[in-house]
């Protein structure tokens, strides 16, 4: 069993399918922050089988996580104060994302007016669809 | 300020106004003929359409207001590179309001983002062409005297065809409206007209392949053309195009009042023999394309 320390301040992301954190890590630019970052794939699970643990040491308002609530809103994220849970944030599907997914069809206006965010609207919370703002292509997992 | 980006960017009660101030403008044009003096017209113009970028203009000077603008990408500053974003923001300088056409979609609501004038979506590639459906809508108003109790055929190119997706989406807010499609299986509807806008809103609708079969129940027949400029494939384009033909012996099989439209250019998907009767109003749908640009015109502009 690897243990990994707690942290003092920062996120425990719990819950994460198993496979999916390094694509997580790189969605929420935890790459481009000079913080302590610990991956944990293929965690057991009693719920999952198996699952993916992200801890991030930084300062709580430094991550936008909004973000997540579209990527896996089944994700549990614990905020970590004083080395203690203060909240559990409950995830929700973000109404707007901007310039995390881009557009894919060819026929967009994004496709060549290269300075324009690139903005998805949520139109379905039900089926959980996104589509772009401007040509309202719906969104495929393969856009990420 | 306001912009048309979308046929749904107006509720019902705005579409009721505008379509009664269209309406008003055919009877009494010489009340509207002075009222946009001064003002000027930007048609902005990306990809060619002769009808549309004529019918704007024609609809401005019938106001007494002028036009300018270009009729291609090439003859713009776009082939030089130049962006939407900063195409807009001159014509601002130049005009009061402006039509904008643009192959990529979306473009309109980019330049609607930065302009200083109110923008009208004018057709964006494959997605948006609201002054189509204001006509369309203006169209069967006139004619048929309402735009509710109707059972509208759609035929031809169902999948790439933004007018029809459009239209749908108009018709569905009046009461009691049923559709039938008539297409190939490869041009049919896509899923999300079927099931965000039709099944979602309990809207009653069946999919055919024979005009024949279904010709006799309509109250409208919407015809479409098969698009070239719409397939990346020449050889699917070649298949498709001749599938659907309207000709007299069809036009036999349909109520007296069924009124046939389309929103033009036609290919050969009716047959000219068709033209001289009197339920094909394709050609008076032009004429109350200008109608419904004037009253847009004076409603974004403020002026009705």
């Amino acid at each position: 069993m690897l243990n990994v320390g707690k942290i003092e301040e920062g996120f425990v992301l719990d819950h994460i399918h198993a496979g999916k954190s390094l694509s997580i890590y790189h969605d929420l630019k935890l790459n481009q922050l000079d913080c302590t970052v610990a991956i944990i794939k293929n965690a057991r699970s009693n719920k999952m089988g198996k699952k993916d643990i992200l801890k991030v040491e930084c300062d709580i308002n430094m991550l936008d996580l909004d973000i997540l609530g579209f990527i896996d809103h089944n994700i549990t994220v614990n905020v970590i104060k004083d080395g203690v849970i203060v909240e559990k944030k409950t995830l929700v599907l973000p109404k707007e994302i901007r310039n995390v997914i881009k557009c894919n069809n060819p026929r967009c206006i994004t496709s060549i007016e290269q300075e324009l965010t690139h903005v998805f609207i949520l139109t379905d919370p039900e089926k959980e669809i996104y589509r772009c703002k401007y040509c309202e292509e719906q969104y495929s997992e393969h856009d990420l | 300020m306001r912009h048309l980006m979308s046929p749904l960017d107006f509720s019902v009660d705005e579409l009721d106004r505008l379509l009664d101030l269209a309406g008003d403008i055919r009877q009494n044009p010489e009340k509207y003929a002075h009222i946009c003096d001064g003002k000027i017209l930007a048609t902005c113009f990306y990809e060619p359409s002769t009808r549309t970028r004529l019918s704007f203009e024609s609809a401005m000077m019938h106001l007494g207001g002028k036009v300018l603008g270009f009729a291609s990408a090439s003859s713009s500053s776009a082939a030089k590179g130049e962006s939407v974003s900063d195409t807009i923001r001159m014509i601002s300088c130049y005009a009061d309001i402006c039509a904008m056409r643009h192959p990529k979609e979306g473009a309109p609501m980019v330049a609607a983002s930065k302009s200083t004038i109110p923008v009208i979506n004018a057709g964006d590639g494959g997605h948006q062409h609201p002054t189509q459906t204001l006509t369309d809508l203006l169209t069967i108003r006139s004619l048929k005297g309402r735009l509710d109790h109707l059972t509208i055929g759609l035929c031809g190119d169902l999948k790439f065809g933004r007018t029809v997706h459009s239209l749908i989406n108009a018709l569905i807010r009046y009461p009691d409206i049923s559709f039938t499609f008539i297409s190939p299986e490869e041009l049919r509807i896509p899923n999300y007209i079927r099931e965000d806008v039709l099944e979602k809103n309990h809207i009653p609708f069946k999919e055919v392949i024979r005009l024949e079969d279904v010709i006799a129940d309509l109250d409208l027949l919407y015809m479409t053309r098969v698009q070239r400029e719409r397939f990346f494939n020449e050889e699917d384009y070649v298949r498709l195009k001749d599938f659907y033909i309207l000709n007299k012996a069809k036009m036999e099989l349909a109520r007296k009042d069924m009124l046939v439209l389309h929103p033009l250019p036609r290919v050969n998907e009716i047959s000219t023999e068709v033209d001289n009767d009197p339920r094909a109003v394709y050609f008076k749908q032009v004429q109350f394309g200008v109608y419904v640009r004037m009253a847009l015109i004076l409603t974004l502009l403020e002026l009705a």
